[in-house]
């Protein structure tokens, strides 16, 4: 039944008291404050708020690109030091290898794994189908649509069976219907692979649609102003009462009142 | 379901109107040729007709020299292409890789890039005197700045989100210069490339020309001209344009077929 066979293995992600600062015009511009956070397996958490407050940057300390901060982020209680593979990201640009075909971007994930060519060539093609890409392992970036070209980055963050996914606004720049579209194939795909998932979104609605808890940051500096817990079984219906309500409650808190 | 996944259409294949528009200029050139020459309007030890130019290669005693002139210059060409576009290669991917090789390297290459080639041919002579050593290293010199200097920039055009990808999913380096430094520096290798084998050509006549001595298309000019025979001399200079043009447009279709991931619309 599922696609995948493997699940992947569990993570527990702490985010202890976080701070972050860039250096501009040398003056240092802090941009994450005192962020502390923990994630349980298999949790989808989304993360809001204005653009600008640190989502991003928050993903890339996660992800291993700058080690650059204070705090700790721990994953199973070990301290992360760079990228590694069992995190994923989906950046916000889909940012595929333009000169390599669906399959092989997809495939770059598995260089230098040591399990026999036909388990790996296996592993692309049950991911080509996760995302429903089938039939298109042998096109290009440029052939792709906006969401298909995002499937494939997902195909691609997900080939490693990374325990923790990150997505920053991956359905961002997608046409209202391809993403209502999406967001259901994300909803399939967690479910099925049981990944850990935290997702920046600017989408309120796809936040609750999606997470178990939806994280609300405010900017300068950009800090956590509350934590709502949706607490509604899947699939959920967007025009009940009770998914207004948590969504209310999200959009009172982004809105600072 | 909109997102539907189909395929963008293909790209249209050969774009026979653009090169009708590109035969508008020659031919209008072979008419007034032809008029001006035929219309009494020239003295015609100047400017030669047209179908003489044609039939010279064939039937004319020097004229016939042209076939193994052409020869010895395009084997220059090739030799000293080789070499320069390949240490061109080599170096310019060097210092696009390396921040150090750039530092070390770059403002010595910059500088050397700033002379002008043609001031290169009284010291090679002086150096490799004037046989086929000096010829092959200036065409050789043609060939390497262009090359060396589109690597580069093909190198450091690589977009920093790519490099971010490749730390992500933890690339190794043979990974990492196979499916990314290599790939995405190519489309500008590939110009480069296209530029370093027109100044080559450029170069090997031009050295020809200079140095005098040996067969080729440059000394076949310089005889033409020392024979006032100005039908070799027209003959030399449309022989050297269309080789010029042929690699360009040789060039631009085996790059366009080894880029196709590119699409029309890069
Ligand atoms: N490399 C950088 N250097 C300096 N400032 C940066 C850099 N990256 C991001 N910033 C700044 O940090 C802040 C947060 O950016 P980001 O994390 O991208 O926000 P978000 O994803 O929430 O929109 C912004 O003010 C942005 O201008
Ligand atoms: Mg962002």
């Amino acid at each position: 039944m599922s696609a995948v066979e493997a699940f992947a293995p569990r993570a527990t992600l702490n985010i202890r008291d976080v701070s972050k600062s860039y250096v501009v015009d040398e003056k240092p511009l802090p941009v994450l404050r005192n962020i502390a956070l923990d994630v349980q397996p298999g949790e989808f958490v989304s993360i809001v708020g204005a653009s600008g407050c640190g989502k991003s940057t928050l993903l890339r300390l996660v992800v291993g690109l700058d080690a650059d901060y204070e705090g700790e982020i721990l994953l199973n209680g070990r301290r992360i030091e760079g990228p590694g593979r069992e995190r994923g990201i989906v950046f916000q640009e889909h940012r595929l290898f333009p000169w390599l075909t669906v399959e092989d971007n997809i495939a770059l994930g598995l260089d230098g794994s040591d399990e026999p060519q036909h388990v790996l060539d296996k592993r692309v093609r049950d991911n080509i189908a996760l995302v429903g890409l089938a039939g298109f392992e042998k096109a290009y970036p440029h052939q792709l649509s906006g969401g298909m070209a995002q499937r494939a980055a997902i195909a691609r963050s997900l080939v490693t069976q990374p325990a923790i996914l990150l997505l920053d606004e991956p359905l961002g720049a997608l046409d209202s219907i391809t993403r209502a579209y999406l967001q259901k194939e994300l909803l399939r795909i967690w479910q099925q692979e049981r990944v850990t998932v935290i997702m920046v979104t600017h989408d309120v609605d796809e936040a609750v649609f999606l997470s178990d808890r939806v994280v609300v940051m405010e900017p300068r500096p950009g800090r956590i102003r509350s934590i709502v817990p949706v607490g509604l079984t899947h699939p959920r219906q967007r025009a009940s009462v009770e998914f207004a309500r948590v969504k209310g409650e999200i959009l009172r808190d982004l809105s600072g009142e | 379901m909109s997102d539907a996944p189909s395929l963008r259409s293909a790209r249209p294949s050969f774009n026979a109107g653009a090169l009708g528009r590109g035969l508008v200029i020659p031919g209008l050139i072979v008419i007034a040729w032809t008029v001006v020459t035929h219309g009494g309007l020239v003295s015609s030890n100047l400017l030669v007709p047209i179908e003489r130019i044609i039939a010279l290669p064939f039937t004319d005693e020097a004229g016939v020299q042209l076939w193994p002139a052409l020869l010895a210059s395009i084997v220059r060409l090739i030799f000293g292409f080789a070499i320069g576009a390949s240490a061109g290669i080599a170096l310019g991917g060097l210092m696009g890789a390396s921040r150090l090789a750039d530092r070390a390297l770059g403002p010595s290459f910059n500088a050397l890039r700033q002379i002008t080639l043609f001031a290169w041919i009284p010291l090679l002579t002086a150096w490799f005197g004037n046989g086929d050593m000096p010829k092959i290293i200036y065409v050789a010199m043609s060939a390497f700045f262009p090359a060396a200097l589109n690597s580069y920039i093909g190198l450091r055009g690589i977009s920093a989100q790519y490099f971010e990808v490749a730390s992500v999913l933890r690339l190794s380096r043979l990974t990492r210069i196979r499916k990314l430094l290599l790939p995405g520096a190519l489309p500008s290798i590939f110009v480069g490339l296209q530029i370093a084998l027109i100044t080559a050509w450029l170069g090997t006549v031009s050295s020809e020309y200079a140095m005098g001595n040996g067969r080729g298309l440059g000394g076949f000019l310089l005889e033409g001209r020392g024979q006032f025979r100005m039908d070799v001399v027209v003959l030399g200079v449309v022989v050297l344009a269309l080789v010029g043009y042929l690699i360009n447009v040789g060039c631009a279709k085996v790059f366009r077929r080894l880029l196709a991931w590119q699409g029309d619309n890069k």
